[in-house]
């Protein structure tokens, strides 16, 4: 089996119960969007899958492999990456250098400390075709705290699709960002490779509904539901739990 | 093109113009390219990886008291000295940074002062080998790749130090511009994003912390074997903080900080102390206040905030 196949997976706190059998299947080339109401467990789910905390219970396998006992380094490798709900990037180094960082690192050239972190043709021009990818060739040698919020949602993308994952995490693409900007992270995430399976966290439901193929509706750390959005949108249930009704 | 090797030439003719200049100062002189590499030692450190150390002179007295016994009863080879330093202080960083790399903050600057003063404490109490508080006597180094005898007025010593210096600072500069530097100055950025692209921060920090470490005790070997003692006070933590306030009134991170840092300090440091005994640490203070206000970023960000104010852009800290 390709892909993440999640099994019966549990996290507790102490006595607090976060995620509790959780089965959850992301194929290559899916598109699934995990939504539900704040403390529902997303973001522990997703530290979960990413390997930032160690499960309680339950199974977590990739491409047929059992992961759930690597730490977050060795997942990385494995091709699982996240973006950071917080915009977490190299605030002083450019958008080249930030995405240069987890190319060369990726490629394990990270230790290498007589030539020059520049000096590999081949390095860069994947970053620079990164950085065309998200538009962001003119801001490409700006120290990326120069950049507006949005730019920066852009490269907090462009970093972990730089390590070319087979899975991809979107850990709230658009928090932050006005709505003004939020077509360009919608853009960016339609532009993803077609055989990279994406799992976006958002509570933004326009985003959600447009770039998702299959919603996960998680409700106090478990599975309420799951479906097209069609059917999660004309869920009595989710309208009156989670939606309110407002997209009705 | 021809910008870059300005700084490098200009560093070179200052060191050369010094030594014309100041010819009955050069033990100072010597201290002073002696200082810059420690200094350098804790760019590396500190302003590459953003390890923050008030140490630093644990590795420099390791490196000073390994090249002065290495001298006296193994070989006289100064280039060999310089290798025993570079060795102890390594060892010294891999060894105690293993435990150090795995905290941060202010649990890493007392844990650091801590492998200082245990270090101190160890070479106080091994009188038999080290000379304990009277100091490690006798060491008598060879001649300077087997050409230059050290001469008592210290040329030999001030062109030895200043070639050692100069490839020190050609080293790091390689390496800051390096994959390693890189993920060194990624560390320093965002050490949660690091361990997210798949790189083992904790190894990382210790390579860099490691290396800072052997140049430290490069810088200790040329004490040892310029001034032919090695005393107790190269483990103090006052040479740690004064090594720290040199490269922040320089600015961390661009080793041309380091280097004008130490220069500025230790010149401000011998013109005061001089005129007035009592009072020069004020002079010090004001400087360094004065900087920490008006040039936050240190003395080497000088012309780039200059730039900036001229353009009426704001003045941006960091």
């Amino acid at each position: 089996m390709q892909g993440l196949e999640v099994r019966g997976l549990s996290k507790r706190f102490g006595g607090l119960v976060v995620s509790e059998n959780i089965d959850f299947d992301l194929p290559p080339g899916a598109r699934k969007a995990l939504i539900g109401p704040n403390g529902a467990g997303k973001s522990t789910f997703a530290n979960l899958v990413t390997g930032i905390l160690s499960p309680s219970g339950g199974t977590i396998r990739f491409d047929g492999q059992d992961v759930a006992g690597l730490n977050e380094a060795q997942r990385v490798k494995r091709g699982i990456a996240k973006t950071f709900q917080i915009t977490t990037l190299f605030p002083r180094l450019t958008v080249r250098e930030n995405l240069r960082l987890p190319v060369l690192e990726r490629e394990g050239q990270g230790t290498r400390m007589f030539r020059r972190a520049s000096g590999n043709a081949e390095i860069e021009a994947e970053v620079t075709a990164l950085i065309d990818q998200f538009d962001l060739g003119p801001l490409a040698d700006r120290p990326v705290l120069d950049l507006a919020y949005g730019q920066q949602r852009l490269v907090e993308m462009a970093l972990s699709l730089a390590l070319k994952p087979r899975l991809l995490i979107l850990d709230e693409p658009a928090a932050g960002v006005p709505s003004s900007e939020t077509h360009l992270i919608i853009e960016a995430i339609e532009r993803l490779p077609d055989d990279l399976a994406v799992l976006v966290i958002e509570h933004d439901m326009d985003l959600v509904f447009r770039v998702a193929r299959s919603i996960v509706v998680l409700v106090q750390g478990r599975i309420l539901t799951e479906g097209t959005p069609e059917e999660i949108a004309n869920n009595a249930q989710v309208r009156e739990l989670y939606l309110g009704g407002a997209h009705g | 093109m021809a910008v870059r090797f300005l700084p490098p030439l200009l560093m070179l003719l200052a060191a050369v113009a010094a030594y014309f200049l100041f010819p009955y100062n050069l033990a100072f002189l010597t201290r002073i390219v002696i200082m810059v590499v420690l200094v350098l030692s804790l760019d590396l450190v500190l302003g590459f990886a953003g390890i923050a150390t008030l140490g630093q002179a644990a590795m420099y007295g390791a490196g000073a008291y390994a090249a002065g016994l290495f001298a006296i009863h193994v070989w006289a080879d100064p280039v060999a000295g310089l290798v025993a330093g570079a060795l102890a202080g390594a060892v010294l960083a891999a060894l105690s940074g293993a435990v150090l790399m795995r905290t941060q903050g202010l649990t890493l600057i007392m844990l650091t002062i801590a492998v200082a003063q245990i270090c101190a404490e160890i070479a106080n109490r091994a009188r038999g080998v080290t000379g304990g508080a009277d100091g490690l006597r006798g060491i008598r180094p060879g001649k300077v790749l087997g050409v230059w005898e050290f001469d008592f007025i210290g040329i030999t010593g001030y062109w030895y130090a200043l070639a050692v210096m100069l490839l020190v600072f050609a080293v790091l500069a390689i390496l800051g511009r390096s994959p390693f530097g890189l993920s060194l100055r990624g560390i320093h950025e965002s050490p949660a994003r690091m361990e997210a692209i798949g790189v083992s921060v904790y190894r990382r920090r210790l390579a860099a912390y490691t290396l800072g470490g052997g140049i430290a005790g490069i810088a200790g070997a040329l004490t040892a074997q310029i001034t032919q003692l090695v005393s107790l006070e190269t483990f103090s933590f006052s040479l740690s903080a004064e090594a720290l306030i040199m490269l922040i009134l320089g600015g961390t991170g661009r080793l041309y900080g380091a280097v004008l840092g130490t220069v500025i300090f230790m010149a401000v440091h011998h013109v005061a102390a001089a005129n007035d005994p009592f009072n020069w640490l004020f002079v010090i203070g004001a400087l360094v206040l004065a900087v920490v206000f008006f040039l936050p970023a240190g003395i080497a960000h000088l012309p780039t905030s200059l730039k900036r104010l001229s353009k009426g852009g704001r003045h941006a800290g960091s």
